[in-house]
């Protein structure tokens, strides 16, 4: 791999590709340990009122080193989520907010129409927009034109661990973006990241398939991996796939038997 | 004033003051004055009787 294969979002340039959600671990100790494994170097928090019983989820990122991205997750309306993320931008002093706008309860998909509504506010007011949005390359499209920094597709709902449901339409939003395509939500396992890698997403954002796993930090150094093999395969160029054999020993020069 | 802090009934003059009722964090902390966000820099700021104020901060999630 390059070391000049840097991931570039707006103005920073991270080394990993793995950017890691928050959501779901048991507590700190096994959040802060999932987040080192990793390899990562951005964290989503969302934001909710204070529990002054609770320890500082603050500190933790702190101490791991990494940024914060601060997302509007729970949120229904693109003025709900164009507040949250203004109250964002005060709490945690960075316009850098992962948009999610949500559509219905069950299924946790986008509402497109609120989500595109809510990233042109949010450009306007200077914030640097990363989208979690449904795998619709026209919708990404509309996105990417609206001024978002990225472009962040699922591969499949939220928290199902269900893997790249449409592995075409990845590919045809990776194909036609001139922002990062950041794979988020629905990986279940090391093999999903790296098939969002080889199909072209610059980097993977994943919560549950660590926080929830059997072993969270085994969990995390596995999608380091997955996203390091992927992206690695995807620059290499894959063969062709065939139908029938190609022999990959020569039949020249075969004895007589 | 009797205010509505966090979900639940509050008594507060200032924003400051009802930040101060729920948390001593220094840092990481946002303010809903009725739905529109207060900056650090105005929470001198009075309240009337009624206000909804929502002290927010980080909290895991994806």
């Amino acid at each position: 791999m390059h070391h000049t294969d840097g991931l570039r979002i707006a103005d920073k340039t991270f080394t990993s590709r793995l950017i890691l959600g928050t959501g779901g671990a048991a507590n700190h100790v096994q959040l802060a340990d999932a987040i080192t494994a990793s390899g990562t170097e951005l964290v989503t928090v969302a934001l909710r009122r204070v529990n002054p019983d609770a320890p500082s989820l603050l500190d933790v990122i702190d101490k791991c080193g990494v940024d914060l991205l601060p997302n509007t997750a729970g949120c229904f309306t693109a003025e709900q989520a164009v507040r949250t993320a203004k109250l964002a931008r005060e709490a945690f002093g960075t316009d850098w907010i992962k948009l999610e706008v949500i559509g219905d309860e069950d299924t946790l998909l986008p509402d497109p129409v609120e989500l595109l509504d809510a990233a042109e506010t949010l450009v306007a007011e200077g914030f640097t927009v990363l989208p979690y949005t449904s795998d619709d390359p026209v919708l990404a499209r509309r996105l990417e034109d609206a001024g978002c920094a990225a472009v962040m597709p699922l591969a499949a709902p939220i928290g199902t661990g269900l893997g790249v449901r449409n592995p075409h339409n990845l590919a045809l939003i990776c194909d036609n973006a001139t922002v990062p395509v950041i794979c988020d939500a629905g990986i279940g396992t090391a093999s999903d990241a790296a098939l969002a890698m080889e199909l072209g997403c610059s980097a993977v954002l994943l919560a549950t398939a660590v926080t929830r796993a059997a072993d969270p930090a085994l969990m995390a150094a596995a999608m380091r991996d997955a996203v390091t093999a992927g992206r690695a395969a995807r620059l290499a160029g894959r063969i062709p796939k065939r139908h029938l054999a190609k022999a990959s020993s020569s039949f020249e020069g075969m004895a007589d038997l | 004033m009797n205010i509505h802090l966090n979900g639940r009934p509050g008594d507060a003059a200032t924003v400051a003051e009802a930040v101060a009722a729920v948390t001593e964090a220094p840092r990481g902390i946002a303010v809903a004055l009725n739905g529109e966000v207060v900056p650090r820099s105005e929470w001198d700021r009075p309240l009337q009787d009624g206000d909804t104020v929502e002290v927010l901060t980080a909290t895991q999630g994806g």
